[in-house]
């Protein structure tokens, strides 16, 4: 995660866990003790986005920057001059957590003269159970349009094949078999499987690239107390 | 067929293509963009039809237009793109034609927002538009009942000649799960002689009309189509009873509130308390027998409708329940969820009350 550069753009089909994983990413580095932002740039999604745990972010001292119109639950495309700052201010460790499909990956395009090369990683988080990227010819479509919405290249897979709270190994299994063959076409590498805190102890060996344990925040009213 | 995790709008869409469903006519409207999405995509994959109107009004006319010609059709919105679809909804009815309609509701009145409400169970279950009709109103708790009843609803809406609407909370078009696809059981259905599809040798020309000038004739016709509301009262009843025995306090819920009040349940079990849910899956037609039913039951004190509006269903559990036990209502609105911890609190308020 260290070797990560400053500034994690986490992209993906909305469903692929993408905002679990930003979330968890986030929490992670501020942990850490770096000085850590996130960005939600997801304009597409109306629910379950990473804005509304900006309780628990502030809490650990976490920056956060989202719409710049104020309330949760808007679907306005506004989003904050602030995001410039986290761009530029190289004392910040940043996650931007962009919207699941090419339109959504549009909002990261208008920061595009901003993002240098050597200052980001481009992360594709790859669900293998969900229908539109379940095989590799339309995973590497969709994440060629995320590209091209966003007019930025892909530069590393996540595996994060998940069945919510179904999820078994035999699917994490079966999503690092899609995304290594997509990493091979593409000559990306796997660079991270999410899995579950309480699954890791069922892995197996063979698991590709770092495995990031998650805990899950993105909960439905009836999984909540 | 293993499961996948699909979103509940885009499940809903897949689920009219396997039923049949090749026209699509929609505009769009948070939260139920993925389901036209999703259409434009696959119909032109199974040679059929999307089109986005300039309008919803544009758009359910084209619904009535193609139901007309016997084609399986399907149109979705949200709370207030529904409302404007209104007048085209009594019109179908009117002229008895099927059709399915989603409306993944949100909060209102008005433009209200974006986030899950069941303020729409008025609109849906009483009417909406003029005159006297009924649509089959089916309200999946999860993705993958969502998935099945889209499925029957086709089936419904051809046998019956009636429009039917999948009502589902801003949470069902918006949240993921697990769905298998499996096979639906198909009814066999009477052949569409009536559709639009050209003479075929036949002298009279098939008449798709909901205007009748002759009161007489009117009132012929609203009759007729009662006739086929009571065996829509008689056949199509579905529900889910839980842990109604020995229970103390009945919960009413439908959608995913009624998973919500089931966590409610199993904390109030801890505290010793037994309760119980009816959950309409049809909220048109009631389950009103069940509530009967459970009014009779000894050991039942009272009965709490728990909805993401300011009371409607309540009303239909209290003309079910006839003044047997008393009936109560806790809702959330505007798009706030209910918390299983304020039922329970709620539940506790009432049972102490009662005692």
């Amino acid at each position: 995660m260290k070797k990560d550069k400053r500034i994690r753009i986490i992209t993906g089909h909305y469903g692929s866990g993408k905002t679990e994983f930003a979330v968890n990413y986030t929490f992670k580095l501020a942990r850490e003790g770096y000085k850590t932002a996130i960005v939600d740039l997801d304009i597409v999604n109306p629910y379950f986005r990473s804005r509304q745990m900006e309780p628990e972010f502030q809490e650990m001292g976490i920056k956060v920057i989202s719409s710049s119109v104020k309330g949760l639950s808007g679907d306005l495309p506004a989003l904050s001059p602030e995001i410039n700052t986290v761009l530029e201010d190289k004392s910040f460790e940043t996650v931007i957590d962009v919207g699941g499909d090419k339109v959504g990956a549009t909002a990261l395009g208008r920061y595009h003269d901003k993002l240098d090369k050597e200052e980001y990683d481009m992360f594709f988080v790859l669900n293998a159970n969900r229908p539109l990227t379940a095989d590799k010819d339309s995973a590497i479509r969709y994440l060629r349009s995320i590209e091209q919405g966003s007019r930025q290249k892909i530069t590393a897979l996540v595996n994060n094949t998940h069945l919510c709270g179904e999820t078994r190994v035999e699917d994490i299994i079966k999503g690092q078999e899609l995304c290594l063959q997509v990493a091979e076409e593409l000559g990306l590498p796997l660079k991270y499987t999410v899995v579950y805190k309480g699954l890791i102890d069922q892995l197996p060996d063979n698991i590709s690239g770092e495995i990031f344990p998650i805990d899950i925040f993105m909960k439905k009213p009836w999984e909540m107390e | 067929m293993a499961k996948e995790l699909w979103k509940g709008n885009e499940a809903i869409a897949e689920a009219a293509i396997k039923a049949g469903c090749r026209f699509f006519f929609g505009y769009p409207i948070t939260p139920q963009n993925e389901i036209p999405e999703y259409m434009s995509l696959r119909l032109p994959q199974v040679g059929g039809c999307f089109l986005q109107a300039e309008s919803e009004v544009a758009a359910i006319n084209m619904v009535y237009g193609a139901a007309g010609a016997g084609a399986r059709v399907m149109t979705s919105s949200s709370s207030p793109g529904i409302s404007l679809k209104q007048e085209g909804i009594t019109y179908i009815a009117g002229a008895e034609l099927p059709c399915v309609i989603v409306n993944i509701v949100r909060g209102g009145p008005g433009l209200g927002g974006i986030q899950p409400a069941q303020s729409d169970y008025f609109q849906a279950t009483k009417g909406g538009g003029h005159g006297d009709y009924h649509l089959v109103v089916l309200a999946p708790d999860s993705i993958q009942e969502a998935v099945n009843l889209v499925q029957e609803a086709f089936d419904i809406a051809d046998q019956y000649r009636n429009p039917v609407m999948i009502l589902g909370d801003g949470m069902i078009g918006q949240m993921m799960e697990p769905v298998e696809f499996t096979e639906v059981k198909r009814r066999q259905l009477p052949e569409k002689t009536w559709a639009t599809t050209g003479l075929r040798g036949r002298k009279e020309h098939n008449i798709i009309n909901s205007l009748f000038i002759d009161p007489a004739a009117c009132e012929q016709h609203n009759l007729k189509i009662f006739e086929k509301y009571a065996q829509i009262e008689k056949n199509e009843i579905k529900v889910e009873e839980y842990n109604l025995e020995g229970a103390e306090i009945v919960f009413a819920a439908y959608g995913t509130v009624a998973r919500i009040v089931k966590n409610a349940i199993k904390a109030l079990e801890k505290d010793g308390i037994k309760a119980g849910l009816i959950r309409p899956i049809t909220l048109w037609p009631f389950p009103k027998a069940n509530f009967l039913k459970a009014a009779e039951m000894p050991s039942v004190k009272a009965f709490l409708s728990v909805e993401m509006s300011m009371g409607q269903m309540v009303e239909d559990v209290e003309l079910s329940v006839k003044g047997k036990k008393p009936v109560y209502f806790y809702g959330r609105t505007g798009g706030m969820v209910p918390t299983p911890k304020a039922i329970v609190e709620e539940a506790k308020k009432i049972l102490g009350g009662a005692k």
